[in-house]
């Protein structure tokens, strides 16, 4: 259907009249709509009031947590670009930058898994090549409900059916993330993606930067009816009719993004992009508006020269669809014709729809009449900020004396067996993690996928450099007290990073919580930021990008506070970085760091004790710091043979999993009770080295706590008192419980 | 010495396998965009993996039609040689230039895993230096490499000695436990009746590289430019 065409059948569609009922019902709090009507003067069109409402959701404006995100640290001398464009951008040398960011697409994934999760990821590799740089790697971390719970099955199956669906048919590699299980997710699962990318310095685009008197253009697909008000359902919380909300759930086609992608770069090579925005959550109306607002001009589109799917869209329908793989893009008047044969090289949609204007007004034309008219500043600048009230939860009272199981073994397979430890190879199986050909290190204990297994997944950029990541957060430790928790979370990115003999340079934070209209969520929240801000200050690691998914409740049930933070750090020495497999027998095994038994809201307390109680493992940021710097100038120095964090389920674990990915044993002649081998002590490491003296004689000099726990070697993992267990054996529970799971034999 | 790369929309793995070459010739083979029609003189044509069109109606199909594979198709019968790996294979099977089909994986599920194979043969230009009965490990990355031909196809294949790769286990036991994804007789590859066509699911080029651990899918690269010099 040609443009004018579709400009003659103007449809009979009768608007509905504006009511504060009309506006309660888009979400819009009756304060905001008298603001609203002050800024117009009058009452809104029904077009206007569709966008009121998605510009001023919590998803778009960040009203509850705009105030406090504020305080975040987010500079260092490496940091490109921070917090507010598509992505993060850090420089890695060589004049090539690193392009990242988290995302969640909590709501859509629980409502319709595999197109949820399948968007997410689609919507988050955009945000990166948006920016000019090539997605060089995919990352998840996903949180679902209780596995007896009636939903969680379909729900894992669906989601990790569409993040595959969707990264494996994009071809950038799926090279790690998490996976957790707990009842407080039965009703609002997470979906984070987080993407990679890496582009030279003098070709990073921005969605800053427009001019008066520019051309608009849009590429991609066309726009059709789905995802209407996807934003604004991500704003409100769950209830027993959620699944009514199915239609507002996008449709992703990962083969038009790969087009889209390879359309993008190729046009980018040349300097006809002046800027560019993404059509991500609220489409057109957020894209039109940010590049209005950051060029500090007016947008004028005439909608009739949209790309549309369907007949007799309406103005208020087009600006509010969530159609996936589009994109918005002011173009260097008198390029347009040489950007549209690339485009139309890789059969997409191009399309002028507008000019941008002086007078920063956003305004919509469409069957020859004018349906939106608003100023661009107070639309943005004078949208809602809440400082919503906050109410402390009292800090856990220590765990009382417990009277521990002395059958360590015992303990240790059932540990290895649970839901949150077991092997996730039945998700990543189904991720292409080697395509690209510059995986060195991706999940999984074992050598299944990428022959290096690590703590963060390591992908190469050139023979010199390659680039480190990884996700993590502990929510339980967030729940339990969140300002130690936001900084384990941060922490433990940290140390991931640096067990591969990275540094880290820099996060991006999904910052998962509850309803913010609830103080005890508030202070969740604010003190979680309380506690990343400062790890990330002591550990000089910025944020540079984020996002905030509020209101995961579901009839009142909120999920516990879950930022996800994604870490990147680079290896710029020739690529030497660690893994964790042991690598031969007869190794020394030492660990690094204080280990005091900390089992306040470890593993082991909720696996084995049955109670979720305590206060989570405090962390010394300073301490942190130390052991890091140290292992990390081991690797790089060649004294480490390999190295793993110690993380949920503390030590015998940590050692299991390096015996695991090597398949050798290990003779551990230490001692210790259940809290020695499963504390969960923070800023710990274990490393295998042929040189023990003198690791040992360097981490005194550091002062630095060392500790030889014993030697790799035999088929099994002995600890002293004759208790032990076949490295084979430990494989086989490891690997037992998820495919049975998903097979309804567990 | 010409080495033509089809790059289709949705091809994904030519960077990959680029690099394979690149690593022993020193020199980036050609890419060749699937709405050209005039290929030239190649030495070899690869067709490399992805989701060509999307793998939207059946995978491969949708490319086989496409315009450049009608030249493919020309040169390949006059004795050109050509390379299809993962969706390439499925490429090959819908052009017919291949026997068979390759079905959804038994498990229903895209499986990315290494695997072992074992070289079936070696009489034959992209596999000259395997040792017969060779046991190498590689990477599949598909949903759908689930090999299936009639008993006559599969009497012929064996009896012309045109079975490239079985899948194997570790020590190079042909078991239905080392196959990933049902495929009859563990196939993983297969050539033509004149050896000229090879087609496979599993990805050689992702063991080429020091950096990806792993270096036993480099013979077959060895064989095939060996051949053509």
């Amino acid at each position: 259907m040609t443009a004018t065409a579709l400009k003659k059948e103007a449809p009979s569609f009768k608007e509905p009249t504006i009511t504060p009922q009309l506006a309660a019902e888009h979400g819009i709090k009756p304060d905001e709509y008298q603001h609203m009507l002050k800024i117009l003067g009058r009452d809104p069109t029904f077009t206007e009031l569709g966008i009121f409402s998605v510009m001023w959701s919590e998803h778009c404006s960040y009203k509850s947590s705009r105030l406090h995100l504020k305080k975040l640290p987010t500079s260092a001398p490496w940091v490109i670009q921070g917090p507010g464009e598509n992505a993060g951008v850090i420089d890695i040398g060589d004049g090539q930058a690193a392009v990242f960011k988290m995302e969640s697409h909590n709501h859509p994934s629980y409502i319709e898994p595999y197109q949820g999760a399948a968007t997410g990821v689609g919507g988050i590799m955009r945000d990166v090549f948006t920016m000019g740089a090539r997605p060089i790697a995919n990352m998840n971390a996903l949180r679902f409900g209780a596995p007896d719970h009636p939903k969680t099955r379909q729900l894992v199956n669906g989601v990790v059916a569409g993040i595959a669906g969707y990264g494996n048919c994009m071809g950038v590699p799926t090279v790690g993330g998490e996976t957790n299980f707990h009842a407080r997710y039965n009703g609002n699962i997470l979906v984070n993606a987080m993407t990679v990318g890496v582009v030279e310095q003098d070709k990073i685009y921005y969605s800053r930067g427009a001019g008066i008197g520019q051309p608009i253009v849009y590429v991609g697909s066309k726009t059709g009816r789905d995802g209407i008000h996807g934003a604004t359902m991500s704003s409100a919380e769950f209830d027993d009719e959620s699944d009514a909300k199915r239609p507002t759930v996008q449709v992703g086609d990962p083969f038009v993004e790969k087009l889209l992608l390879e359309a993008c770069l190729e046009l980018m090579q040349s300097d006809a992009i002046i800027c560019i925005q993404d059509m991500g959550a609220a489409g057109l109306t957020s894209s039109g508006v940010e590049i209005a607002a950051k060029g500090e001009i007016g947008v004028e589109l005439d909608l009739d020269m949209v790309p549309q799917r369907e007949p007799n869209m309406t103005p208020y329908e087009i600006m509010l669809s969530e159609s996936q793989e589009r994109m918005l893009m002011i173009v260097q008047p008198g390029k347009e014709d040489m950007a549209r044969k690339i485009f139309e090289k890789w059969d997409l949609d191009f399309a002028v729809i507008g000019k941008t204007t002086a007078d920063k007004r956003l305004r919509l034309n469409m069957y020859g009449k004018c349906w939106c008219d608003i100023p661009v500043p107070p639309l943005v600048d004078e949208s809602p900020v809440y400082d919503r009230p906050q109410k402390a939860r009292a800090k856990p009272a220590p765990l009382p004396a417990l009277a521990l199981d002395k059958d360590i073994i015992g303990s240790f397979k059932k540990l290895m067996a649970c839901p949150d430890l077991s092997s996730k190879r039945w998700i990543w199986e189904q991720y292409d993690s080697l395509v690209r050909g510059d995986t060195i290190s991706s999940p999984g204990i074992q050598q299944t996928q990428a022959h290096k297994p690590a703590d963060a997944a390591v992908v190469r950029l050139s023979d010199k450099k390659a680039l480190a990541m990884t996700c993590d957060v502990t929510p339980r430790y967030c729940y339990a007290d969140p300002y130690e928790g936001g900084k384990q979370a941060v922490a433990e990115t940290w140390r991931n990073l640096t067990a591969t003999g990275a540094l880290p340079l820099a996060i991006t934070d999904n910052l998962n919580f509850g309803n913010p209209e609830k103080p005890e969520i508030m202070w969740e929240f604010v003190t979680c930021l309380q506690g990343m801000a400062e790890a990330c200050v002591t550990l000089e690691y910025p944020i540079i990008s984020g996002n905030v998914s509020l209101y995961n409740e579901t009839n009142g049930q909120g999920i516990l506070p879950t930022p996800a933070i994604g870490g990147v750090g680079l290896i710029d020495h020739g690529n030497v970085s660690a893994g964790f497999g042991f690598t031969q027998e007869g190794e020394s095994i030492i660990l690094i760091g204080a280990t005091k038994g900390h089992l306040g809201q470890s593993l082991y307390l909720r696996e084995i004790m049955g109670r979720e109680d305590g206060p989570p493992p405090p962390v010394d940021l300073a301490a942190e710091k130390r052991h890091g710097d140290f292992v990390r100038s081991l690797i790089q120095g060649g004294y480490i043979k390999a190295c793993h964090d110690v993380a949920d389920g503390g030590l015998l674990v940590t050692v299991a999993e390096m015996a695991m990915a090597a398949r050798i044993g290990a003779e551990l002649n230490v001692s210790g009770d259940a809290s020695f081998w499963f504390g969960e002590d923070q800023g710990r490491y274990v490393v295998t080295t042929t040189q023990p003296d003198k690791l040992l004689e360097l981490a005194e000099k550091a002062g630095i706590p060392a500790q030889i726990l014993g030697l790799t070697g035999g088929s099994a993992l002995r600890i002293p008192e004759n208790q032990g267990i076949n490295v084979s054996e430990i494989i086989g529970i490891h690997e037992q419980w998820l495919p049975a799971f998903m097979e309804g034999r567990a | 010495m010409q080495i033509s790369l089809i790059v289709f929309p949705g091809t994904n793995r030519e960077q990959d396998m680029a690099q394979a070459f690149k690593k022993l010739t020193g020199k980036t083979p050609q890419f060749v965009w699937h709405k050209d029609t005039e290929l030239g003189k190649p030495d070899l044509i690869v067709l490399p993996g992805g989701f060509s069109y999307g793998d939207y109606l059946r995978c491969g199909a949708m490319a086989a039609h496409s315009p450049v594979m009608k030249e493919v198709i020309a040169l390949a019968k006059k004795g050109t040689r050509v390379m299809g790996i993962c969706n390439g294979f499925q490429v090959l099977v819908e052009t017919e230039l291949l026997p068979g089909a390759l079905l959804r994986n038994r498990s229903l599920k895209f499986i990315c895993k290494q695997v072992h194979l074992k070289a079936a043969t070696n009489s034959n230009s992209f596999m000259s230096h395997f040792k017969k009965d060779q046991v190498i490990q590689v990477p599949i990355a598909h949903g759908e490499g689930n090999f299936f031909a009639d008993a006559a196809t599969i009497k012929q294949l064996e009896d012309q000695d045109r079975i490239a790769f079985r899948y194997c286990d570790e020590n190079g036991a042909v078991n239905d436990a080392a196959n990933p994804n049902g495929s009859l007789g563990n196939i993983a590859g297969i050539l033509s009746e004149s050896k000229t066509i090879l087609g496979m699911m599993p990805h050689p080029e992702n063991a080429t590289q020091g950096h990806q651990g792993n270096l036993t899918g480099l013979p077959l690269f060895e064989s095939i430019i060996g051949a053509m010099n």
